[in-house]
């Protein structure tokens, strides 16, 4: 191991609060195959540094348990403010085989919207 | 001030809006007119289609729709250019020339077909000279699936497109033609641009996926304040206006409903997005994280700084094959206890399909109005719901066990938990599934053909 590397430390906030993910971010999402892609947005550019903190691929993973079989990829997008989710073998069997009613992952975008994430406690989000 | 290409968009799929094109053609000026029919299920369904009748085989909504646009079309020198030809673009062409005839502008029409993507009648030959034809996801040789193949066709890009532009056609109809292609195709020429101009083919290739879904990003299906997007019972599809070096402002006719925004439009970007960074289509490789957005005016987004890379030496397969049987039944159970008559309801036909001995692949259940579309995450349901539907689909490689699950759903109603009802629909439909085997192929393998056709 060599020497940890010294990060400058952003005073962290005095009080934190939770809210559903549909308070700072929009989202669309769609098929390939049994892959789910959801495409999530910041509402405001201020917000995308809390989504790319918060929304990492293991607390995706975690938050769509028993709904996936497969693992969570994702992809920033800076210049949309935007990440974009891989939800590997999301759509039970996916395209014409899958037996469910959002076969094509539609709505799954709004299931991530669910999530809850944590902003400052005076951060304005409407 | 540099000339500015006009492409709308009239169509997002085949069973989009019908007066999508008509509104495109009649509300302002534009330049092209591009339709996508095409999805992956759909070149199975032509096949089936021209195998039980020759004359078949693609999107047949278009002819129609001809017959009502080409008039106006022509008197704007609006050129179209449209994937509606399917697994048959003759066929859709001579339809085309017939519905001119009878708009009385045939000796105007010249019909750009656009072939060779259908490679079905190879499929034996390119195994043979060693081209597996994996699957992409799987890695499996086609040989596994071979004997139930029902359609096998490459994607191209917008370059045989091209070729019919250039070729003085004004309708254009083409086989499986990337959705991007479609309206990528038109800039190229209009702008002459290079085969290797690749920042440009990537913004005309972002330009094509901005259109490819229609209204979808332009206010439909948009999330962010969707309850005050203007006049939704007439949304206005996408127009791109662009110029010589690749950078477009999306925007849609005045007087029409839906919105143009950041919002919108990024939507539309992320959809169906895997790696931004890769985004590859037969014409080039595009970064869409070098996309920049920027609201320039009520419903007018510019859209500038696409970066692109050389294109692969693939072309992508789409392949479809027989793959088995599928149905779903449903029921509606009313108040009180809603959702346990209906889970009772579940286990009873369950109980019945595994003493009747059947075999499935896989059974389903969603409760909808509870936790069909979020499943855990939409939480416990009100313990007054009014109403729940019970949503019951299997899925086998035979199809006599699904054929029997389909007589199990309607006696529930008199032999099953109380107050069911909603049965209108009658038996739930036995469907065959075919799937998808996505491959590649080398460029080398693939030869477009082009043809101009006249009343």
């Amino acid at each position: 191991m060599g020497v940890k590397p010294r990060r400058k430390r952003v005073r962290p906030s005095t009080a934190t609060r939770r809210v559903p993910l549909l308070r700072l971010a929009h989202a669309r999402s769609g098929d390939k195959g049994d892959t789910a892609n959801v495409g999530v947005i910041a509402l405001e550019p201020e917000y995308f540094p809390i989504l790319e903190r918060q929304l990492t691929v293991r607390r995706v993973a975690a938050h769509f348990r028993g709904m996936i079989e497969g693992k969570v990829e994702r992809f920033a997008l800076p210049n949309l403010h935007a990440l974009n989710f891989l939800l590997h073998g999301a759509l039970g069997g996916g395209g014409t085989l899958s037996l469910k009613t959002d076969a094509q992952g539609k709505v799954l975008s709004t299931a991530l919207l669910r999530m809850e994430v944590e902003i400052p406690e005076d951060l304005d989000v409407g | 001030m540099s000339r500015v290409v006009r492409v709308a968009s009239g169509q997002g799929f085949w069973g989009d809006w019908l007066e999508a094109p008509i509104r495109q053609v009649e509300a302002g000026p534009i330049d092209y007119l591009m339709m996508d029919y095409l999805a992956e299920v759909t070149m199975s369904i032509m096949q089936k289609q021209r195998a039980r009748d020759p004359a078949l085989g693609f999107a047949r909504d278009f002819v129609p729709l001809m017959e009502r646009v080409l008039p106006d079309a022509l008197a704007g020198n609006v050129k179209i250019v449209s994937n509606a030809g399917g697994v048959n673009p003759k066929a859709c062409a001579e339809g085309v020339i017939e519905a001119a005839d009878r708009a009385g502008c045939a000796d105007r029409v010249r019909v750009g077909i656009v072939t060779g993507d259908d490679i079905m009648d190879r499929l034996d030959q390119l195994l043979e000279a060693g081209h597996p034809l994996a699957n992409l996801d799987t890695g499996e040789s086609l040989h596994a699936v071979r004997d139930v193949v029902q359609s096998a066709n490459v994607y191209l890009g917008a370059w045989p497109v091209v070729e019919a532009l250039r070729g003085d056609a004004n309708v254009i109809v083409t086989g499986r033609v990337t959705d991007t292609g479609l309206t990528l195709a038109p800039l190229a020429y209009e702008f002459g641009w290079a085969r290797d101009a690749w920042d440009r083919l990537a913004a005309g290739t972002v330009a094509g996926h901005i259109n490819e879904c229609g209204a979808q990003s332009t206010g439909g299906n948009c999330l962010v304040d969707w309850e005050t997007i203007p006049d939704l019972a007439d949304p206005g599809y996408p127009i791109v206006d662009a110029v010589d070096d690749g950078s477009f402002v999306v925007t849609k006719h005045p007087g029409t409903g839906g919105r143009v925004s950041v919002a919108s439009v990024t939507e539309q970007l992320l959809y169906e997005m895997g790696d931004p960074a890769n985004y590859i289509t037969p014409d080039c490789v595009v970064d869409f994280t070098s996309i920049r957005l920027e609201q320039v005016g009520r419903d007018r987004v510019a859209v500038t700084g696409v970066k692109g890379r050389p294109a692969t030496d693939s072309l992508k397969v789409s392949i479809s094959y027989l793959y088995g049987y599928k149905a779903v039944g449903t029921l509606v159970y009313a108040w009180p206890d809603a959702l346990a008559k209906a889970q009772k309801a579940d286990q009873v036909v369950r109980e019945r399909l595994r003493r009747l001995e059947l075999d499935y692949e896989q059974i389903l259940t969603e409760f909808v109005g509870v936790n069909a579309t979020h499943g855990p995450l939409a939480g416990p349901p009100d313990p007054n719901i009014a109403e729940v539907q019970l949503r019951i689909g299997v899925r086998s490689r035979e199809r006599g066990p699904v054929e029997r699950f389909s007589r199990e759903i309607a006696p529930l109603i008199l032999n099953g938990p109380p107050s069911a009802t909603g049965f209108a629909g009658g038996r739930p439909k036995v469907e065959s599934i075919v799937a998808y085997w996505p491959a590649l192929i080398p460029k080398a393998e693939i030869r477009p053909e082009i043809e101009i056709l006249k009343a």
